[in-house]
């Protein structure tokens, strides 16, 4: 996982800057804001669902260590082979020395966050390996040669127009009509071959089923299915958070995901991998691996201001109803999750000095823990980072400085009192018919806005001389 | 107490006023309001005189110590009364959502702040919800739109208070707004350590608020409603902006937020 070196004032401001992608971010989430609200009006149970949904997670996470055994036990037993992986890099390793091991020239992936995190797609380049995105967003990505900025829908910073002309020059058989239809179609024709090419596929998984040693993988454009069945290897890569119970608890998440990443109420796709192809299966893998990544993960169960996000599926409800993240849209946060969940989990990754500024760039308004669909408290995670970067001494010195003057004047009443007249005399002196327009140290204000005058004396010098007594 | 000034009569509750900072040294016609809507409800209304600042931006800057100094010092204040209320769901949910947080080392201060953010209240819902309060007799001739502060919403449930208490002021039309309980990009330090972002942000909500049409925008937290009218100001719109207790306790007289504002007081 790669982290920018640029600050992320930098990347804001370029995202602030480009209207192309302000439009293709407000197209994504408004679309996806309007249908997760009409999915609520008809899934009236939904606050009950989530409490399960939340109860569910929260018992996995507690017994994480008996179900992870459960799952692989019974992974085995499919037929499949269970890798173990404590960290990105060994996660990678273990996929490319997979696909060496079969002897793979072509490879092809299904979208997975997971993936990302663990760096994949650059592993696989850098061993050689002919990589093909199957994912509609993901070969746009692809083709573009750039990041995911969305964690369900990748290529969301770039509109139709711009895709457009990508697939114009890219494609061999380009759609000539402007239709999205068109354009899907042109995709199709590309990616066919690959698909039945392949050598290896390799998917995420968005539950792991620990009774039946099963991965559950949910899509809408089933490029799950048609990836993992042809070629000779299937590989899952999964984080060990992705463990429920039994099928029933997969069920129970799903109602809950599918509705606040995209409004439906159950994807196209939604396909269960079991062991390898068996006697008798007309199709399917002849080698079928899991590898499950822990990557930080342990170290967030063992700590309670962190434990909480374990439960996140991954639907990216925060960013979508996230005002700074449709701003911005997700490169500005320079880790591989961006919005709300991506400024918990990117310290996780990258460290908290190179992305202490991500919990900064929240106003805290708690929307993102009112739409999350298992409760997660994304606002106290943001500011138990704040906290930890204040006791670390990553906080600029400026900023300790301050708040020590502002706290040893605020346990003063008269010298808060004083600080107040004198800051309102002040603000008086600079307005001009009641607004200001610019004032030394009001610059960060100003710069966009007007300053409205104190209306006169504070409240406490009117109230200590008799104003506002009941008569 | 000797240092708090009882300004009602008793056989009713005793309750703290909580003026808040941006009250204080802005707008002190909004404390003035609270003062005369919480004693027309009923309340024998106190100001206790030492009472500064509840420590909301040490708290949202991961100061949690300097946040701890600030929130004891306020529980010591305010802990001998019935009830404590702000004009503001922001400063009320910092004493009632976050200061067991704050003071989360100490259980026994922990169990303090518990206790007295059970009492602490945001004004409007302290007026419905406690006192069952109605205004009566106010006039408020204009059509206006509400902002739904999002600590005030989120922390401590305000959301049909306002409305209802504004239900009954006369001439007074309310016209909704679109992305009501979006955040309007103040988020106390937010706006200053991110202003361009803020500056997004604020300027989406103040488009929003002039396609209602609305003479008259209202909300209940100052620091969203200085946001929101200095935007608004700079964009050159004829907006008006109040808090909401200010039109309840019929002193929406003075001049608004948002407009050339006189040099009385």
């Amino acid at each position: 996982m790669q982290t920018s070196v640029i600050s992320f004032k930098a990347r804001a401001d370029a995202a602030l800057a480009d209207p192309t992608l302000k439009l293709a971010i407000d197209r994504t989430t408004g679309t996806a804001e309007r249908k997760r609200a009409a999915a609520l009006v008809d899934f009236p149970q939904f606050e009950a669902a989530r409490e399960r949904g939340k109860r569910i997670k929260d018992h996995v996470i507690e017994h994480l260590d008996h179900y992870l055994l459960e799952f692989e036990r019974n992974a085995i037993a499919s037929g499949a082979k269970v890798h173990w992986a404590s960290s990105a890099d060994e996660a990678s390793r273990i996929v490319v020395d997979l696909c060496r091991q079969a002897k793979a020239k072509r490879v092809t992936r299904v979208k997975s966050m997971l993936g990302e995190e663990i760096g994949l797609p650059h592993a696989l380049d850098a061993a050689g390996f002919e990589r093909f995105e199957t994912d509609l967003a993901e070969h746009i990505v692809q083709l573009a040669g750039d990041r995911p900025s969305h964690i369900v829908w990748p290529s969301m910073h770039r509109t139709r127009e711009q895709v457009s002309v990508m697939f114009k020059k890219a494609h061999r058989v380009p759609h000539k009509d402007e239709t999205i239809e068109a354009m899907v179609d042109s995709a199709r024709r590309e990616l066919r071959d690959k698909f039945l090419s392949a050598d290896v596929s390799i998917s995420g998984a968005n539950f792991l089923i620990a009774d039946t040693g099963a991965t559950c993988t949910v899509t809408n454009e089933g490029n799950a299915e048609l990836t993992t069945s042809p070629p000779r290897m299937h590989i899952v890569t999964a984080g060990i958070e992705k463990l429920v119970p039994s099928l029933p608890h997969a069920f129970a998440l799903l109602r809950l995901l599918v509705r606040s990443a995209t409004g439906a109420d159950v994807t196209q796709y939604t396909t269960f991998h079991c062991g390898p192809k068996k006697t008798g299966d007309l199709d399917g893998p002849e080698e079928f691996h899991i590898v499950l990544v822990d990557n930080g993960r342990t170290k967030m169960l063992a700590d309670t201001g962190l434990r909480d996000m374990l439960r996140c599926l991954r639907c990216g409800a925060c960013m979508n109803h996230c005002v700074v993240f449709k701003q911005l849209g997700g490169h500005a946060y320079g880790g591989v999750y961006p919005g709300p969940m991506g400024a918990v989990l990117t310290p996780v990754f990258g460290g908290l000095k190179e992305s202490r500024e991500l919990s900064h760039a929240c106003t805290l308004n708690g929307k993102c823990q009112e739409v999350c669909p298992v409760d997660i408290p994304l606002p106290t995670l943001m500011r138990g980072w704040r906290d930890r970067s204040w006791r670390e001494g990553l906080e600029p010195s400026s900023m300790r400085f301050g708040m020590g003057i502002f706290t040893f004047v605020a346990s003063r009443p008269w010298i808060y009192r004083l600080g107040a007249t004198v800051a309102v005399r002040m603000m008086r002196l600079f307005g001009r018919g009641g607004w200001i327009r610019g004032m030394p140290g009001l610059g960060p204000w100003t710069a966009h806005r007007d300053f409205p005058v104190p209306s006169g004396r504070t409240f406490m010098a009117r109230y200590a001389s008799g104003e506002g007594r009941q008569k | 107490m000797s240092n708090t000034l009882v300004s009602s009569p008793p056989a009713s509750p005793r309750v703290a006023l909580f003026v808040t900072c941006l009250v204080d040294a802005m707008r002190p016609s909004v404390g003035f309001a609270a003062l005369k809507l919480l004693q027309d409800a009923g309340c024998r209304v106190e100001v206790p005189m030492q009472q500064t600042c509840c420590g909301q931006p040490a708290f949202n800057s991961g100061d949690t110590k300097d946040t701890a100094v600030l929130a004891r010092r306020f529980i010591e204040q305010f802990e001998p009364y019935d009830y404590v209320v702000a004009p503001s769901g922001s400063c009320a949910g910092m004493t009632r959502a976050h200061y067991p947080e704050a003071l989360a080392d100490d259980p026994r201060w922990a169990e303090r702040a518990r206790k007295l953010g059970a009492r602490t209240f945001e004004l409007m819902s302290f007026l419905v919800d406690v006192m069952h309060y109605k205004p009566a007799g106010v006039t408020f001739p204009a059509t206006a739109t509400y902002h739904d502060s999002c600590s005030g919403l989120r922390e401590l449930g305000v959301f049909d208070q306002p409305r209802a208490l504004l239900g009954e002021v006369g001439g007074l039309t309310m016209k909704p707004l679109e992305g009501n309980d979006v955040c309007c990009g103040f988020g106390g330090t937010f706006c200053v350590k991110y202003p361009a972002i803020s500056n997004a942000v604020v300027s989406e909500k103040a488009a929003a608020i002039e396609r209602t049409g609305a003479q008259v925008l209202l909300g209940g937290d100052m620091g969203c409603l200085m946001n929101m009218a200095g935007k608004l100001h700079r964009n050159g719109s004829p907006v008006l902006v109040y808090h909401a207790a200010e039109v309840l306790a019929g002193m929406a007289d003075a001049p608004s937020i948002s407009a050339r504002s006189s040099d009385k007081g």
